[in-house]
């Protein structure tokens, strides 16, 4: 009997994975318009290639990669330049967007192209190869996949940490993937174990999701060291750090990254896109979403082309219904709600969810009663009751010295809390404050 | 947080995550720690006829009307100030007069919970303080305990007094266990302890109710049980220490955990989450210091009960107990940090 494998602390929101989990992917067909933002990763974004009127093929480069940190943004479709210009971005905020109108008589058919061989590659030219691609990690983060693929001189990996426990209610992405694509995970996995020069892989996969686990297990090739762990289903579980600890024991110091406790951590959906890159020679130009919630009128998976607008991903879905009151870009405990429906699917979206009323009721906030339960549901074992005092006296050092850096912004203690105290939220705002007076200073 | 786009007839939210919240919230945690409240109070009425009502409902007036006047409006309805009045009257003798419970009430809210800036503010538990209040203002009201009368429904004691006046007491008054305990090393049947068949403050004596009902919030998540199990813990064991020294002066383990104010104390007073520390590590310390305390007044004090002072004490010491068992963040110190961190 091995041991549990679960962390400490975090909450057991209502997963609500029945509307899609059993729904296969399916691809959604052009919109009339595709939206592509420059910055759709972490890091740099890109530097704009194309001009208004320029006509791009199906996989063609409009933005390059501007530094190490950052990764190219390719056309989705083919179609013409319409305009170049701020478009609503996911996030929140208004960013520099390529529109293309879509060429409706386009076989959407990409230019010929070589198709790498990464046997042959040596881990530099891997790296770049999937730089090129435009590979960042598709389970939300959207960190530059190429940039974990080349880990410092001075740190040793030896475990490669696959993420597929999808611990974010209503999201069914990377269970589909692991499902439907298994093969194309495990050839993901040899890629990465090739290039960073590591025997292990070990992939994380909430109990919820037996067919996964089936899947993949039954899938390993004979030649890899490669194990699948069920984890017990849990928020965060699929938290980078949590799932180093549930499946290493080693905890990351704060500041540093996955790297320097040795693993590399690579969401299963990525590994799929990384095998699609030396299998297809595509860029990232589409992906899977789960589009969901009980505001839509048929949920469902969808391979959407990545700038298609939301409007049209949830026309396609059926449209809201008329109780919808919230559309929110990722899973409901960390997605952003969106205010615009014109806001594009970016490679980081794992999925649109759209809550009604009920879900969305604006509650009274009480002042804090110490009832303690966000210490209970804290996974870093932070304080967030007296973070939350500290926020509202507007005494920012003070929350750094209360390893407020350590805080990963997950939503355990907003949810918990019982006086409705938007913990997270303020937490956010003194991290961005912490990070103005970091470069103030410098 | 939240504010409202509209996109054709679609009105669009915008807040921010996490965009689900868990069930409960406070106000229905205090409202169902009220109604957990309800049997106790039944088993008050069952022993001490109208008095019990009369006289819980004369502190609870005193603890609304207070908060009505002088807490920003609303705040009625979360509930809190509700427990203080209900709490306050099941801590008060049976035949204590109306409008002591009704100060004490006023009071308990007043000075006990609003001058420090409302709820979640407050340092002491305000029924505890409201008690104290009364106990160190009205000794002689606050420790006489009227004898059965001949029928249920007749009073017990003078709570019809006229403030200020001198109580006209002429019903036979009989002491409590610990009274009888600690002043004539007379003990009373364990059994009639736990269901509630002596005499003693309204709300204190039906052991078993009020364990029950503690029960129930316990298993709701509505109060941390790190509590009372420490306060029972630390009392079983002292006062058994004590018991196996000398059987004659010294009160059995269960004597000392059904009489007085104990069961309320551990269930209801000391597990007040305002007052009590936000960390499961604090909890049982909380819990342990309270239980010693009580054990140490009641042994050596003069007083035959010492739960009231025990937990104000403790109450007291909440914000260095929570300072020094902070939970030690995730990474902060190698492997094991998460797992060291707290029991």
């Amino acid at each position: 009997m091995h041991a549990r494998l679960s962390f400490r602390h975090g909450v057991h929101p209502p997963e609500h994975k029945s509307l899609t989990a059993g729904v296969p992917v399916r691809r959604m067909p052009y919109p009339d318009e595709i939206v592509l933002p420059l910055r759709q990763h972490a890091g740099k974004p890109a530097r704009l290639l194309v001009q208004p009127g320029d006509r791009v093929e199906r996989g063609d480069k409009i933005g390059e990669a501007d530094g190490f940190v950052s990764v190219p943004i390719h056309a989705s479709s083919a179609g013409t330049v319409r305009d170049i210009g701020w478009w609503p971005h996911p996030d929140g905020s208004m960013a520099e967007a390529v529109r293309i109108t879509v060429d409706r008589y386009s076989p959407q058919i990409p230019r010929p192209r070589i198709i790498p061989r990464w046997e042959g590659l040596t881990p530099d030219q891997v790296v770049r190869a999937v730089q090129r691609a435009g590979v960042v990690g598709l389970g939300g983060a959207a960190f530059p996949t190429h940039v974990k693929l080349l880990p410092p001189e001075d740190v040793a990996v030896d475990t490669l940490i696959v993420n597929g426990a999808e611990c974010e209610p209503y999201l069914t992405t990377d269970h589909r993937v692991m499902v439907e694509y298994p093969e194309r995970v495990h050839f993901g996995i040899r890629v990465m174990l090739h290039t960073l020069g590591v025997s292990r892989a070990i992939i994380g996969v909430e109990r919820n999701k037996p067919d996964a686990i089936e899947a993949l297990q039954s899938t390993v090739p004979d030649d890899l060291d490669v194990s699948v762990q069920g984890l017990t289903v849990k928020y965060p579980q699929g938290y980078e750090k949590m799932l180093i600890q549930v499946l290493t024991g080693r905890e990351v110091p704060p500041g540093k990254f996955p790297m320097h406790v040795g693993a590399v951590v690579q969401n299963v959906a990525s590994l799929a896109c990384i095998a699609e890159v030396f299998e297809t020679g595509l860029p990232l130009i589409e992906r899977v979403v789960t589009v969901s919630g009980p505001g839509l009128r048929r949920p469902s998976n969808l391979i959407v082309p990545v700038g298609a607008k939301i409007r049209d991903v949830i026309e396609f879905c059926g449209g809201l219904l008329d109780e919808a009151s919230e559309v929110v870009f990722g899973g409901p405990m960390m997605g952003a709600s969106q205010p615009d429906l014109d806001a594009p699917i970016i490679k980081s979206t794992t999925g649109v969810v759209a809550l009604t009323r009920r879900e969305s009721k604006a509650r009274r906030t009480y002042p804090c009663i110490h009832c303690g339960r966000c210490l209970d549901a804290c996974p870093v074992f932070l304080n967030p009751s007296e973070l939350g005092i500290l926020a509202q006296a507007g005494r920012y050092e003070e929350m750094e010295d209360a390893s407020l850096a350590t805080c990963m912004l997950c939503g355990c203690c907003s949810y918990v809390c019982p006086s409705n105290i938007p913990l997270s939220q303020m937490f956010a705002l003194a991290k961005a404050g912490a990070q103005r007076r970091k470069q103030q200073a410098a | 947080m939240s504010e409202t786009s509209r996109i054709g007839s679609l009105q669009l939210q915008l807040r921010a995550s996490p965009h689900l919240k868990a069930p409960d919230t406070t106000p229905r945690i205090m409202w169902n720690v009220v109604g957990s409240l309800v049997p106790v109070i039944a088993a008050a009425t069952w022993y001490f006829g109208p008095s019990a009502l009369l006289v819980i409902s004369a502190a609870t007036a005193g603890a609304l009307l207070t908060e009505r006047a002088f807490a920003p409006p609303g705040s009625l309805a979360d509930g809190s100030a509700a427990i203080t009045g209900i709490l306050l009257g099941l801590t008060l003798p049976p035949g204590v007069p109306l409008w002591i419970a009704f100060v004490g009430g006023a009071f308990g809210i007043g000075f006990g919970k609003l001058v420090f800036g409302g709820l979640g503010q407050n340092i002491f538990n305000p029924a505890l303080l409201g008690r104290a209040f009364l106990q160190a203002a009205f000794p002689a009201a606050m420790t006489t305990w009227p004898g059965s009368p001949a029928a249920w429904g007749q009073l017990r004691g003078d709570n019809l007094a006229f403030p200020f006046t001198s109580p006209s007491v002429d019903a036979v008054t009989e002491a409590t266990p610990l009274g009888l305990m600690k002043f004539e090393s007379a003990p009373t049947d364990v059994g009639s302890l736990m269901i509630g068949a002596t005499g003693g403050s309204l709300g204190e004596t039906a052991g078993i109710v009020i364990l029950v009902c503690g029960a129930y919030l316990a298993v709701r998540n509505y109060l941390n049980w790190r509590i009372p199990v420490s306060i029972f813990l630390s009392v079983a064991i002292l006062s058994g220490l004590l018991f196996s020294l000398d059987s004659t002066r010294f009160p059995s383990p269960l004597f000392a955990l059904f009489s007085g104010g104990l069961m309320l104390g551990a269930m209801y007073m000391a597990t007040d989450l305002v007052t009590s520390p936000v960390t499961n590590v604090g909890a049982w310390i909380f819990g342990f210091g309270i239980g010693i305390l009580v054990v140490v007044i009641r042994t050596w004090g003069g007083l035959p009960e010492g739960v009231m002072y025990a937990i104000l004490l403790m109450n007291a010491l909440v914000p260095f107990i929570n300072r020094a068992t902070q939970p030690r963040p995730y990474g902060s110190r190698g492997t094991n940090a998460g797992r060291e961190a707290e029991a």
